[in-house]
């Protein structure tokens, strides 16, 4: 048997609106995958940190704040800093299409925008995962 | 698309029968269960005539980037026939951090206005003479902090702060249920608000200290029972800190105030309202022994659910606002926000707000619906359900009760736990497709674009040079004799309250003064419950 697709969900930057990383959270453990939630509040520094130690392969962000620009840009700066460039990054919150066209011109994944079911979430992170390690 | 088996509930999971009648009227005791509006236990409304003796306050919730801009947007909207204020501060105002903090990059000014001190306040009510509106201000950690800046404003303006009328969120609990914007643990926490209330009712006669929030608790992904359940037994919380104080119950009663979410389910949102007023009446009068009516009154403000508006078709999100503040209406409620279409992407741009407006006063003015107090009074349905929900609530009630309050209910996870699950289930409901969302997940098509309002870097930078000016400008040493002295306070037991007016008077920062106290009580990390 395989072993299961390790995520990490974190909620960086001041916002406490937890909601959607919760339910994020919930779906892909009932999906099978082993989940670490983070909880709120960590800075781009403790959220690759924890994803070293976690050994995780997907980093799932929950942003609605409006500071995905000075946010991520930092935590995948961190991660090709620490080699850790091969760990998917998948955004989810109030992203607007130009913002998240930048994001994935800088490595992100994928992001998700309001409305995105959570089948089509747990689809990504399962096709994402399986081609890497083919 | 697959077909489900259609379920009749409220959009709480709720059961609803195909028809009701006199039958379900049965149990029902007009005097004990429904009454006049305008007499207890106010199921029917707190006012005999309601809106025709006073319509409801339009309040828009406002604040973005910097003081200088929310004042414009402020003196707009008053122009347009606003007639209160509803100050929005951004994340790090809200946790208690300066604009220059390191916590706060890429965060000033995103979804709400930035104030770091007394010259910032200054700058947010410049023109508004505060005598004359009333004023909502949405914080809660820092909410001493922030009041104390209003009430030195207002002193400036030379308005005794008597006449002050207004509302100050300072509900904390639901921060730790719900919205998590908390800094200290809960009982200093609860000590600050306790400190509010009570030179409230020494000082502020006419301004609300705290309004006690449903609302983020159902944004959370509660249901509305527990949104109701939650909120009022936060309230008995409060309470019991300001009677353990020393103060009389009808000497603060009459002003805490509270605040509902106006969700899509338009009856299951009335009938919420109808209980709370009941629930609350016969609390104040059987718990507490209030003796005073307006002890008794439950006063709230309603704001549409943020939550239900999509990315997806946003004109939409117009036609969901309306029916949502119809339901605020036909409750009850005495003031009311209405949130504009383009709010799930960002903070509102002028013409969408003003969209927002204009819906409620067509309400007022065109629709009719403000003619007559508690209109589906009566109706089997609604005396039904309005029974249901108060039972309901009454039993978490009892059973936060029974954990010991809702601070040790907070502690075990309780309230985080319910909306946890319950939001979890109304998601799966939409994924499987049992509920619909109009435009999400039946009915799509192509999106029409809309002009979104855009803040950029240059208002964290704005703050952070006004910041260091003011540092260079004031008596820093007059400064910290004010934080040394807030401190001796915060750790004794006097009423931390007049410190921390003196502090703002010598223009220490919000950062400064929630340092302080950050010294003296610690900070907060919550446990987490998936």
């Amino acid at each position: 048997m395989s072993q299961p697709i390790r995520v990490l969900v974190a909620k960086p930057g001041l916002d406490g609106h937890d909601r959607g990383a919760k339910v994020i959270a919930r779906a892909l453990r009932d999906a099978g995958m082993e989940v670490i939630y983070t909880g709120l509040r960590q800075t781009p520094e403790m959220i690759v940190n924890a994803a070293l130690q976690e050994d995780v392969q997907v980093i799932g962000l929950s942003i609605l704040s409006g500071a995905h620009n000075a946010i991520v840009p930092r935590i995948m700066q961190l991660l090709r800093d620490k080699d850790m460039a091969d760990v998917k990054v998948i955004v989810g919150g109030i992203v607007p299409d130009e913002d998240a066209a930048a994001l994935k011109k800088d490595g992100v994944a994928a992001v998700f925008q309001p409305g995105a079911s959570l089948d089509a979430i747990v689809s990504f992170i399962r096709n994402s995962v399986g081609v890497q390690s083919a | 698309m697959k077909t489900v088996e259609r379920q009749f509930t409220t959009i709480s999971g709720v059961p609803i029968e195909p028809e009701y009648g006199p039958e379900d009227l049965a149990g029902i005791d007009p005097a004990r269960d429904v009454g006049v509006p305008g007499e207890f236990p106010y199921t029917r409304g707190i006012h005999r005539d309601m809106y025709r003796g006073k319509l409801w306050t339009m309040r828009q919730f406002s604040g973005f980037a910097t003081p200088e801009e929310t004042n414009r947007r402020y003196h707009y909207l008053l122009a347009q026939g606003q007639t209160g204020l509803s100050v929005a501060f951004d994340l790090p105002t809200l946790m208690g951090y300066d604009a220059d903090h390191p916590q706060s990059i890429g965060e000033v000014g995103k979804c709400g206005a930035s104030v770091c001190s007394l010259e910032d306040m200054e700058i947010l009510f410049r023109g508004i003479p505060l005598g004359d509106v009333t004023v909502s201000m949405t914080i809660n950690s820092p909410a001493s902090v922030l009041w104390a800046m209003y009430l030195a404003v207002a002193e400036q303006q030379g308005v005794d702060w008597s006449k002050l009328s207004g509302t100050l969120q300072n509900d904390i609990l639901k921060e730790y249920i719900a919205q998590k914007e908390y800094i200290y643990p809960p009982r200093p926490s609860m000590r600050l608000v306790t400190d509010t209330i009570e030179f409230g009712a020494r000082h502020t006669p006419l301004f609300n200290p705290i309004s006690i929030s449903g609302y983020h608790i159902r944004e959370a992904g509660s249901t509305a029972v527990q949104e109701l359940a939650f909120t009022l037994r936060d309230g008995i919380e409060y309470v019991d800190w300001a009677l353990e104080r020393g103060l009389n119950i009808d000497e603060f009663a009459p002003r805490l105030s509270f605040f509902f979410n106006a969700h899509s389910d338009f009856f299951e949102e009335i009938a919420k309202y109808r209980a709370a007023r009941k629930i609350w009446a016969y609390t104040m009068r059987d718990r507490y022994g209030a003796r005073s009516d307006r002890s008794m009154k439950l006063r709230f403000h309603a704001q549409t659910a943020g939550c239900s508006l999509t990315w997806q078709q946003p004109y939409n999100n117009v036609v969901r606002t309306s029916l949502q503040a119809m339901a605020a209406v036909l409750g009850g409620a005495q003031s009311l926000h209405t949130n504009s279409l383009d709010e799930a992407y960002a903070l509102p741009g002028e013409h969408a707000v003003t969209i927002a407006l204009r819906t409620q006063q067509i309400l007022a003015y065109e629709s009719g619906v403000a003619n007559v107090v508690d209109p589906l009074g009566g109706s089997y349905f609604m005396e039904k359900l309005t029974v249901e929900t108060e039972a309901a609530a009454n039993d978490y009630i009892r059973r936060i009760d029974e954990m010991g309050g809702m601070i040790p209910a907070i502690e075990t996870g309780f309230p985080q736990s319910e909306i946890a699950s319950a939001s979890y289930r109304y998601q799966q409901e939409i994924e499987s497709g049992e509920r619909t969302i109009v435009g999400v997940n039946r009915f799509q098509s192509d999106d029409q674009p809309i002009e979104l309002l855009q803040i950029d870097e240059s208002s964290g930078r704005h703050q952070e040079a006004k910041l260091a000016a003011l540092k260079q400008r004031r008596n820093n040493q007059e400064v910290q004799n004010k934080l040394d002295a807030l401190k001796r306070a915060a750790e004794g037991t006097e009423n931390t309250m007049p410190f921390i007016i003196d502090a703002v008077r010598a223009y220490a920062t919000l950062g400064e003064i929630c340092d302080s106290l950050r010294t003296v009580f610690g900070t907060y990390q919550e446990t987490t419950h998936l």
